[in-house]
């Protein structure tokens, strides 16, 4: 164990990718992310790696793509603006199955909206905000040691899946400094993509269709083939042709399907006899927190079921635990968004309440706890 | 047992850093601690507040919900925050008139004038808060507070900003007896 520090959440999600082996880094900086481009700027060279200020969002992802493409590890940090701009090649990143990892430090929104104010108003961009089904994993950490724990796992799904992933977090989580012990470079698990052994014969979409994931082999090392961001068959050029679509997209979406029980991630606190429960994720869940235990101090039965995946959401574990439960509160930093998963996966047997806070403001404990404790609105 | 502390005035002011050397010192006396922050967009001028929470416990909400020490160095942020206070004590800068109206137990301390006057450098101002502060409050010890202020100050101010600090010891001293 290293010794405790006091540490930034974007500090730590910057050590957390130097420390999962990212090398390449582009981006165009934004409050409240711009500590992780700065830490990138001052760290990748000295580890050999590249840093490149772009001239946008859209340039920003285009060049981790690209970097990806050679066999570089590749991040950008951005937040709302900036997300919106990076939508197009996220699902580029998808169909071309390139591992990238992206960082969006969440601000007010829509549009530049409230640039120093925490907000969660992009959870479902995060999800759908490029066009067509497409795969993405959506990590939310909910402290600091979690933004580094989360963008190792982060670069870790993207090198095992050949998926863009989203670390989602806010300006509360992003600008907080709190004591933090990361775990040795030796404890850490750092995947690699796979890559084939001889250039002849390689077919660069060639894969199971249960979800299988291709063979990467990175440009410039002899291999020669095509990436594009129309539907291809196994040799990566074009093709319009139904059943090749058909098998093509379903093996995309499937491989996060199959991912979900490995990669599946949350945090329970008093769940087990728990009559009220409480859902959130990121910085509303530590409010969500402080009020479930003094709901507990008050004799009140509630719980906290934090999703640290949040995309694919831990269905079976959430339906368990909401299928005892009298209520579910749903507090979050926008007008119901993570409130409509949990309806989906639990409304029709439990009334799923909603509890929306827009203003710029983290939570107080005390609205959740007044909402906890004052039964249904 | 969580000891909440807000500091409040102008951007620019430095209050970001004395809320991070507090948190920092907190953490290299055992205790657990987290710093928040909010400003506006702006680089100076506009409002600022830093925020720290210290506790020997787990600390779940990272935000101030009714602090036990306001730091007040801008009539505005007397202003706003003043009233807010229940419990805690207020440090106000002694520029700043008072309020009759807000009966927290307020401590008047000429923070901004020791810095730009006996110090000769108003940008340490921050730093004399932070003595003034951890004065009052007593929440960590002097000498762990500067190794914390050495750690984070830029090189070459360090002499400066200890000599801050200590007048800021010395101001919490005084206007407690």
């Amino acid at each position: 164990m290293t010794k405790a520090k006091l540490m930034q959440g974007n500090e730590a999600c910057t050590l957390g990718a130097l420390a999962a082996g990212l090398d390449f880094y582009a981006g165009y900086p934004i409050t409240p992310s711009t500590e992780i481009a700065e830490l990138c700027a001052e760290e990748l060279p000295k580890v050999g790696g590249k840093f490149v200020q772009m001239e946008d969002e859209i340039g920003s992802a285009a060049a981790i793509i690209g970097a990806s493409l050679t066999g570089r590890k590749t991040m950008t940090a951005t937040s709302g603006p900036g997300f919106s701009l990076m939508q197009e090649l996220i699902g580029y990143a998808g169909i071309a199955e390139v591992p990238i990892v992206i960082v969006n430090v969440q601000r007010v929104g829509p549009s530049t909206g409230q640039p120093t104010s925490p907000a969660q108003g992009d959870l479902m961009q995060a999800r759908w905000g490029t066009h067509g089904d497409h795969p993405v994993v959506v990590l939310a950490p909910g402290n600091v040691k979690e933004c580094f724990e989360l963008t190792v796992k982060a670069f870790n799904i993207a090198e095992d899946y050949r998926v863009p992933v989203v670390v989602l977090t806010d300006e509360v989580i992003g600008h907080m400094r709190e004591k933090v012990v990361l775990p040795e470079q030796a404890e850490l698990k750092v995947s690699r993509r796979k890559m084939p052994e001889a250039p002849g014969g390689y077919k660069p979409y060639e894969a199971d269709d249960d979800g299988g994931v291709p063979l990467m082999a990175s440009f410039g090392q002899g291999y020669r083939y095509h990436v594009t961001g129309l539907f291809h068959d196994e040799t990566g050029f074009p093709s319009n042709k139904g059943d090749i679509t058909d098998r093509f997209l379903r093996r995309l979406c499937r491989k996060v399907e199959k991912a979900e029980p490995v990669i599946r991630d949350y945090v329970t606190e008093s769940t087990d006899d728990c009559e009220v429960l409480v859902v959130a994720f990121g910085s509303s869940a530590m409010s969500s927190l402080s009020a479930v235990r003094q709901a507990r101090a008050k004799g009140v039965k509630a719980g906290l079921f934090r999703p640290k995946t949040v995309f694919p959401f831990p269905e079976e574990a959430l339906k368990a635990i909401a299928a005892k439960a009298k209520r579910i509160i749903v507090p979050e930093m926008n007008l119901g968004q993570l409130a409509l998963e949990i309806e989906r996966l639990a409304g029709c047997k439990t009334p799923v309440e909603r509890l929306s806070k827009v203003n710029g403001e983290l939570f107080k404990p005390e609205e959740i706890l007044a909402r906890v404790m004052g039964g249904a609105k | 047992m969580r000891t909440e502390f807000r500091l409040s005035g102008s951007g620019g002011q430095g209050l970001l850093l004395a809320g991070i050397v507090l948190a920092e010192a907190a953490i290299l006396e055992d205790k657990n601690a987290v710093q928040t922050q909010s400003y506006g967009p702006e680089a100076r001028g506009g409002a600022s507040k830093a925020e720290v929470v210290i506790s020997p416990e787990d600390i779940d909400y990272p935000k101030a919900t009714d602090p036990d020490f306001l730091l007040a160095l801008t009539p505005e942020s007397y202003k706003s925050y003043g009233p807010l206070m229940g419990k805690g004590t207020i440090i106000v800068d002694a520029s700043v008139p008072l309020n009759p109206e807000i009966k927290a137990r307020t401590l008047s301390i000429p923070i901004l004038k020791t810095a730009s006057e006996d110090l000769g450098k108003k940008v340490v101002a921050n730093i004399v808060a932070l003595g003034a502060l951890a004065g009052v409050s007593g929440i960590v010890a002097e000498q762990t507070l500067a190794l914390a202020v050495k750690n984070r100050v830029p090189k070459g101010t360090e002499e400066l900003n200890l000599s801050a600090l200590k007048k800021g010891f010395e101001l919490a001293k005084a206007a407690r007896a």
